[in-house]
């Protein structure tokens, strides 16, 4: 334990060498090299402690208020999101530091002609202060703990998103992402203040020890879901995510958009499954509607999208709840006394936690080195990179595939296990949460083709056809450091999608903390490259044998086309619709809006009163024709308009306070000590 | 069982279906030529297509990537190890606990991930059109066959075919509704999948009404053969899948033998010669539909799979 | 009773739902009028099943009014009057297919979660028609609310009586004289919506209900 705090003071220390030496050309090798290491210290500890069990390290810090101290502890739940976010830490610095070094060249070489992020001084300091945070609320053990690192981490990655300030769009972004965190941040305030009210102590053993009356569960369940699912992006409290994430430089937004949000899903996991103590059939019910519902919704915005690293954070919101929808499993399970099938569901939750984590890293850093050759996210103005940048269409190629649930990557086994999860509805026995369930599965399935859509998309577009634009059509191929950041997480990706058993059973101690079981309970052993999880309808999955398999049917195949058939190639120009000029095809290919088109057709025009409008001119007329896309978001219509009028209401009344006399404002105050008064006294009594 | 057995019986699978793809699509063709009044070619036609296209020259885009070139492959072998996974003839395959339903429909989604990224890689416009159009299609088609596993693994206890397959065959499941409705939704996928009519026409090229083939519109010799050969596979494998859920009598067993296997392959013969019949009377009694209607179709098929599903509760038992 | 009994019977009941999705599903309205049929024939035989299963002669009765009345003569009638009359043969749905589709779905969810506590204690053949029959009177309605066109919305209108003898099919013993009853107000029903179809059209022109509601100056 003392090793972890010592890492993280570490990334204390690195930020303020950051911040003293930010003009000098090696600081941001200082940072992100001494970033990576305590990140890679955390982890390694993090990986040993779930190996080899053992008890829970924990440490009372003589820090913070006087008589509450600060306690940390972490024990096998927080291990395994440690080695989330850490793993994160890690790639990311390693992208970051190529990152940081190509935009620095090409902004001392072109002088801000990119619309990339100009290297600003302030990234240096607040990226390790950013991971600190992130670290500090996982083995936060108590409340105040708790809530301070949550803030920090809150604000170290509000100022990153700051720091592209250039950027017109970003104070906008900046604007609502710092009022929607300080909603969370309320919630869960009120949440733990409700928590503790039983007996006034803030440490977590404590409020475990005593489990709140059903109520005041009920209102913390709430708040939960509003709080954490406000950092994580649950629909409809998402609107600040995709307009916030993007707007960092690329490696933060895939800190941002693969961890910060996981930290989030551990704060729901920490206190509705361990400091609530036995749940009630309901709570689940609820967040698996929410997860359904962000889900489906999360991947018909991405569809929208012309912006990479928007459409990415839209997708973000979508696995969200898919993890979402998985806890909602665990929790119904958990509650009808079937710990072994809340296990499974859980596992499935943290496997695609850790899953999530590497893909949408490596799709960010893929948007990134993207922005870096090109000089822009718009998907309109990429196409053919497959060409210019080999390595990164290779690496990116396999996180569209991961991400699409495609086997044999990581992505479709946890698909598969929240499907076998799903399929145990049966064993429930209220009559609504068991039709919930199927409605829900559904959701799920369709969220999973249309994710699958939506990356086709996006690769498709960006990756395949022809340039779209000058800058796409001599994009260059980016530094070592930056494909490096990429490939480790591609690598994992398929080692975890081939091999996803040892990792689940590395997750074994954390589910017993939470559901007492395991999820291969009562099974009889299995090899270690076998998947076949308990439950009461029949499985197995094997990604081992299956990309074997595969990779024998394709060399059969190679060689039994290439031995019969001719091997002639003839080079020629595709057909291009009646286009003259040296790349016909150019003018007519599919651009991203055409290619959303069907699916904005048969899902958007209800949810999003999506509308193609054509303007035609006359025949005889040269104007070209022209076609544009209208399309609102429900959830600025209905939630945050209204939220955005009653705040400008609220302010508009309490704007009379600011003119008052003297007399009056102590009246005020003398009134609210007078309530406050009667309360205790109620309260004593 | 011998596992040595099970792994003949599954290379056997893998070449009996490759076998009779494209004799059940001559089929086809012959019965839909039949009824409209032609002679029609000869039900070896589609052998002699494939080797006509393997022998000719492959033309490409100037622009076409690595991927264009390997996809044929890519798919090909997703769409064959799908088809290897059905169980045919015998449900004792060496391969069945490797994969289960679940992870069939995924590995056919793979297959279609990558044909659709490589409709795009030319960068003409058909191409664009086509993928875009199976990305609709299959947005909608893959959930409905996962609620269809749903109902069917709820009630069979298993999501492994070859268990689905020995259960249904026990004969205890009776008539259910939700197994109605799941078999009208599958077939009403299946159609959409292969892109038969009245979803997408495989014989048509007016570009304003193909999918599937504005897709593939770029490829040429033994790309093409290929890709077409895939997509007989794939109607072999549905029709497989139809069988060995909904009727799977006339499968081997465990325990057996040989003679039992054998007469597993008549009867699979049987079942794709009624099922081939089935389709071609179905296309040629029916209009092909607007391409914007295939999401209501589609649509439909969704939710009475997910009417299936609810409606597993309300039935005994379960 | 036997399984083969129960079976059959729940199926059949599923067939009449089924057919409820179809009418939904439909944009013209002479495959309205032949969904109706088979959905009618569907009810024919469940009456039929019930008569032969249950030693009830009384259904008997029910299947052939069934099939006289809503399988044949209704449709027919009906045929003749959109070709007599020069209908509009395509359906405007006030509401997209798909989401009346959805709204169908919830529908029928919902009949579930209300019979299924309610009967626990039922057999589970009574349990499950009450729950169809409760689903396809739901989707008539919706069918009437969601569609424009008068003539779809007299089907959906008489798709709801269909769902009301399916339920009284289902529960054993019920007296045949509520049947006569039911199948006479549908008669009515029809002879006074069949009226009611002739005067609009002489007095308007049209039988688009939009249209209508403008005339009173009620829509917009």
């Amino acid at each position: 334990m003392g090793l972890v705090v010592s890492a993280i003071a570490f990334l204390f220390a690195v930020a303020i060498a950051g911040a003293v030496a930010k003009r000098l050309p090696q600081a941001s090798t200082v940072v992100y090299g001494g970033t990576a290491a305590a990140c890679a210290l955390i982890a390694l500890w993090a990986a040993l402690r779930l190996a080899g069990g053992g008890p829970d390290a924990a440490l009372v810090l003589p820090v913070g208020l006087p008589w509450i101290q600060a306690h940390l502890r972490a024990d096998a739940l927080s291990a395994v999101f440690l080695i989330v976010v850490n793993l994160g830490g890690i790639t990311a610095s390693l992208f970051g530091w190529g990152y940081e070094r190509a935009h620095h060249e090409s902004h001392s070489t072109s002088q801000g002609g990119s619309q990339g992020h100009s290297q600003d001084g302030p990234v240096l300091p607040l990226y390790p202060l950013f991971l600190a945070g992130m670290n500090m609320v996982l083995i936060a053990a108590d409340a105040f703990t708790f809530l301070l690192s949550w803030e920090f981490m809150s604000l170290a990655s509000w100022l990153l998103v700051l720091s592209t300030h250039r950027d017109p769009e970003t104070p906008k972004a900046a604007r609502l992402y710092i009022i929607m965190a300080s909603f969370g941040t309320a919630c869960l305030l009120l949440a733990f203040g409700v928590l503790a009210t039983a007996h006034g102590d803030y440490s977590f053993a404590a409020i475990r020890a005593h489990a709140p009356a059903a109520g005041a569960a009920a209102l913390v369940v709430a708040l939960i879901l509003l709080g954490a699912g406000s950092k994580a992006g649950l629909v409809p409290l998402h609107v600040w995510l995709p307009l916030a994430h993007p707007a960092a430089p690329s490696h933060v937004s895939a800190l941002m958009s693969g961890v910060m949000t996981k930290v989030a899903v551990y704060a729901m996991i920490r206190v509705l499954f361990d400091l609530l103590g036995e749940p009630e059939w309901w709570w689940g019910g609820v967040t698996m509607g929410f997860g359904a519902l962000t889900a489906v919704m999360g991947v018909l915005y991405a569809l929208m999208q012309d912006d990479v690293k928007r459409l990415l954070a839209y997708s973000t919101v979508e696995n969200i709840g898919a993890i979402v929808i998985a806890l909602g499993l665990a929790l119904v399970f958990k509650a009808a006394h079937t710990p072994v099938i809340a296990a499974l569901a859980l596992a499935a939750a943290l496997l695609h936690v850790v899953n999530h984590s590497l893909f949408k890293s490596l799709l960010f850093f893929a948007a990134g080195a993207m922005l870096t050759a090109t000089g822009s996210r718009d998907l309109n103005r990429l196409g053919g990179l497959i060409h210019r940048m080999p390595t990164t269409a290779v690496l990116a190629l396999i996180g569209a595939a991961a991400i699409s649930a495609l086997p044999p990557l990581n992505g479709f086994v946890g698909e598969w296990l929240l499907f076998q999860a799903i399929l145990n509805a049966p064993a429930l026995s209220e009559w609504s949460l068991k039709i919930e369930i199927a409605v829900v599965g559904a959701a799920l399935a369709l969220a999973t083709a249309l994710a699958a859509a939506c990356f086709v998309r996006l690769y498709g577009i960006a990756f395949l056809g022809r340039p779209r634009s000058r800058a796409a059509a001599e994009a260059l191929e980016v530094g070592r450091a930056m494909r490096l950041g990429m490939a480790v997480p591609a690598v994992l990706c398929v080692v975890l999608g081939v091999l996803p058993t040892p990792l689940i059973r590395l997750f074994e101690p954390a589910l017993r903390l939470l559901v007492e079981a395991g999820p291969f309970d009562g099974r009889a052993y299995q090899p270690w490259f076998w998947l076949a999880p308990t439950s009461a309808i029949g499985n197995s999955y094997n990604g081992l044998i299956m990309l074997v398999v595969i990779a024998l049917l394709s060399v059969v195949l190679v060689l039994g086309i290439h031995r019969k058939a001719s091997d002639r190639v003839r080079w020629s120009i595709p057909w291009g619709c009646g286009f003259d000029g040296p790349d016909p095809a150019a003018v007519t290919q599919y651009t991203a809006s055409s290619f959303g088109q069907p699916i904005r057709r048969a899902f958007g025009s209800t949810v999003f009163r999506a509308r193609d409008h054509v303007d035609m001119p006359a025949p005889g007329d040269t104007r070209p024709a022209r076609l544009s896309v209208t399309w609102t978001d429900p959830a600025w219509v209905v939630v945050v308009e209204p939220l955005a009028r009653a705040v400008g209401w609220l302010a508009e009344k309490a704007n009379r306070l600011q003119f008052m006399t003297i007399r009056r404002y102590l009246t005020l105050m003398f009134l609210a000590l007078v309530v406050l008064l009667v309360m205790v006294a109620v309260t004593q009594r | 069982m011998t596992p040595l057995l099970a792994t003949l019986y599954q290379i056997l699978q893998m070449l009996l279906v490759l076998a009779l793809a494209p004799l059940l699509t001559g089929w086809v063709r012959l019965v839909k030529a039949r009824l409209v009044g032609r002679r029609g070619p000869s039900m070896l036609q589609p052998y002699r297509d494939l080797l006509r296209l393997l022998r000719k020259e492959v033309v490409l885009a100037r622009n076409a990537s690595w991927l264009f070139r390997s996809v044929p492959y890519m798919m090909f072998t997703a769409i064959w190890l799908a088809a290897g996974l059905v169980p045919v003839f015998t449900t004792q395959l060496a391969l069945a606990p490797t994969a289960d339903l679940i992870a069939l429909i995924a590995l056919l989604g793979s297959a279609r991930f990558f044909l659709a990224l490589a409709g795009m890689d030319t960068g003409t416009s058909f191409g664009g059109i086509g993928s875009s159009r199976e990305m609709m299609i299959a947005a909608l088609a893959e959930p409905a066959m996962l609620m269809i596993v749903f109902s069917v693994a709820i009630l069979v206890r298993s999501t492994s075919l070859a268990e689905i397959a020995d259960f249904m065959m026990a004969g205890a499941v009776g008539l259910r509704i939700s197994l109605a409705l799941a078999l009208i939704a599958l077939v009403m996928v299946a159609i959409a999948e292969n892109a038969r009519i009245p979803i997408d026409n495989p014989a048509t090229h007016l570009e304003l009404t193909m999918v599937h083939e504005a897709m593939v519109l770029e490829y040429s010799g033994r790309h093409l053969a290929l890709v077409e050969a895939a997509s007989m596979l794939k109607l072999l494998l549905y029709m497989a899948l139809i069988a060995c859920v909904f009727a799977p009598w006339g499968m081997a067993t465990a325990g057996s033998g040989v003679a039992a296997a054998l007469g597993g392959v008549v009867v699979f013969v049987a079942k794709l010669a009624v099922g081939g019949t089935l389709l071609a009377l179905f296309e040629t009694s029916i209009a092909k539909m607007r391409v914007f209607r295939v999401g209501e179709f589609l649509g439909g098929a969704l939710l009475l799979s997910l009417l299936g599903a609810i409606f597993l509760y309300v039935s005994r038992g379960v | 009773m036997s399984d083969l009994g129960y079976d059959a019977a729940h199926m059949l009941g599923a067939v009449v739902l089924l057919m409820s999705f179809a009418l939904l599903y439909q944009r013209r309205l002479f495959s309205l009028l032949n969904v109706f049929t088979m959905q009618a024939l569907a009810l024919t035989a469940t009456a039929a099943w019930q008569a032969y299963s249950h030693g009830e002669p009384h259904l008997y009765i029910t299947a052939l009014l069934t099939l006289v009345l809503k399988a044949i003569l209704i449709p027919v009638a009906l045929h003749r009057i959109i070709v007599k009359m020069k209908i509009h043969r395509t359906i405007e749905p006030a509401l997209g297919i798909g989401l009346t589709m959805v709204a169908g779905v919830s529908l029928v969810t919902l009949s579930i979660l209300l019979v299924l506590p309610v009967t626990a204690d039922a057999t589970a053949l009574t349990r499950e028609n009450l729950a169809l029959s409760l689903s396809v009177v739901l989707l008539g309605l919706l069918m009437m609310i969601s569609r424009r066109n008068a003539v779809s919305q007299v089907v959906g209108f008489m798709s709801i009586e269909n769902g009301l003898i399916l339920a009284a099919v289902g529960a054993a013993g019920m007296p045949l004289v509520v049947e006569m009853s039911v199948a006479f107000s549908v008669m009515v029903a029809f002879i006074i919506f069949g009226i009611f179809l002739f005067h609009i059209r002489e007095r308007f022109d049209t039988l688009d209900m939009q249209k209508i509601e403008s005339f009173r100056g009620e829509s917009d």
